[in-house]
């Protein structure tokens, strides 16, 4: 056999054409175009399935510090409901204390600082992603996933509380912003609690419209009455020629100490773990 | 090129593809967590998204 075996490469070796330097050429730009085809699909598809885990993950991390801060008693128990926190995923309350005013955390002063997580169940219910301070791409919107403007306010604060992520590539944490439905409810996790917000509408504008950053969008010398989100990201895909606005009301907020709402509780209860 | 990989594999058909699925495999995780995160920067700069004057 392996006489034959020898016989037969010899005589595959006799066949063979000379190795050119075309050939070589050849293989190499073919190589190139694989190379850069493969690059294409991993930054525009398969690297943001990955940064989302990662940023996943990174939220979850920190909704179990808030969690455990949560449970560690730092002052006696005051007029908030009287559930035992001490285990914080058992039970998901029936009915989650929907306090009226809404706790407003102070914006914080650290660039990159992470206060916030954002929800949306529309997205899927594994979607949930750091918010931290600043817009900066590189420290924040490349790193962290997504920015909060410095100077608009802060989640269930009456005005505006804006936000920014990439549409594509870097993780893409607004890929889906277009799949919003008017209704849609869209979740704010802080150390504090939930708060609830319900999609409005969207908005196409010029990259340089700041506007939609005002206490009231579009109106900068209205008083702000009611409290607001709004995202913003790039648009179309593959360019940054437009920005896409994402704009919520404020409808509610859940108090830590009673438990997420029931929409997000799969959510927050993967996170934890 | 190639084909002087191929010959310079040892042992019998199944033993080669064998080994160079693992190569490509080896090279594809390479590229996915070392090579392309670090040649982003370079090739494609990380776009504006925000609002600003």
């Amino acid at each position: 056999m392996t006489v034959e075996g020898a016989g037969r490469a010899a005589a595959r070796r006799k066949r063979r054409r000379r190795t050119s330097v075309f050939t070589v050429l050849g293989e190499l730009f073919l190589t190139g175009a694989v190379l850069v085809l493969l690059f294409l699909g991993w930054q525009n598809w398969l690297n943001d399935i990955i940064v989302g885990i990662q940023q996943h993950d990174a939220a979850g991390k920190l909704s179990q510090e808030w969690q455990r801060a949560a449970v560690t008693p730092t002052t006696g128990p005051t007029t908030g409901p009287t559930t035992d926190p001490t285990s914080p995923t058992s039970t998901p309350t029936p009915t989650p204390t929907t306090a009226g005013k809404p706790k407003v955390e102070k914006e914080p002063t650290v660039n990159a600082a992470r206060f916030g997580i954002l929800m949306v169940p529309r997205w899927g219910a594994d979607y949930a992603r750091p918010i931290a301070q600043g817009i900066g791409v590189l420290d924040v919107l490349d790193k962290i996933g997504i920015g909060h403007y410095p100077g608009t306010q802060m989640p269930g604060q009456v005005g505006n509380f804006a936000i920014a992520a990439h549409r594509l590539a870097y993780g893409g944490g607004f890929r889906d912003i277009y799949k919003l439905h008017v209704g849609d409810h869209i979740f704010v996790e802080t150390k504090d609690g939930w708060y609830q917000y319900t999609y409005r509408n969207l908005q196409y504008v010029q990259p340089s419209e700041v506007n939609v950053l005002q206490p009231v969008p579009e109106q900068p010398n209205a008083k702000a009455t009611q409290r607001m989100i709004t995202l913003t990201t790039c648009n179309p895909f593959f360019s940054t020629a437009e920005r896409m606005v994402a704009y919520g009301l404020f409808d509610t907020w859940y108090p830590r100490a009673g438990g997420p709402p029931a929409e997000i509780a799969k959510t927050v209860k993967a996170e934890s773990k | 090129m190639y084909g002087a990989l191929w010959r310079i594999l040892p042992g019998p058909v199944w033993v080669r593809v064998s080994i160079l699925v693992i190569l490509l495999v080896a090279v594809l995780y390479a590229l996915v967590f070392w090579v392309f995160p670090w040649i982003q920067p370079y090739v494609s700069p990380s776009p504006e998204v925000t609002v600003n004057n």
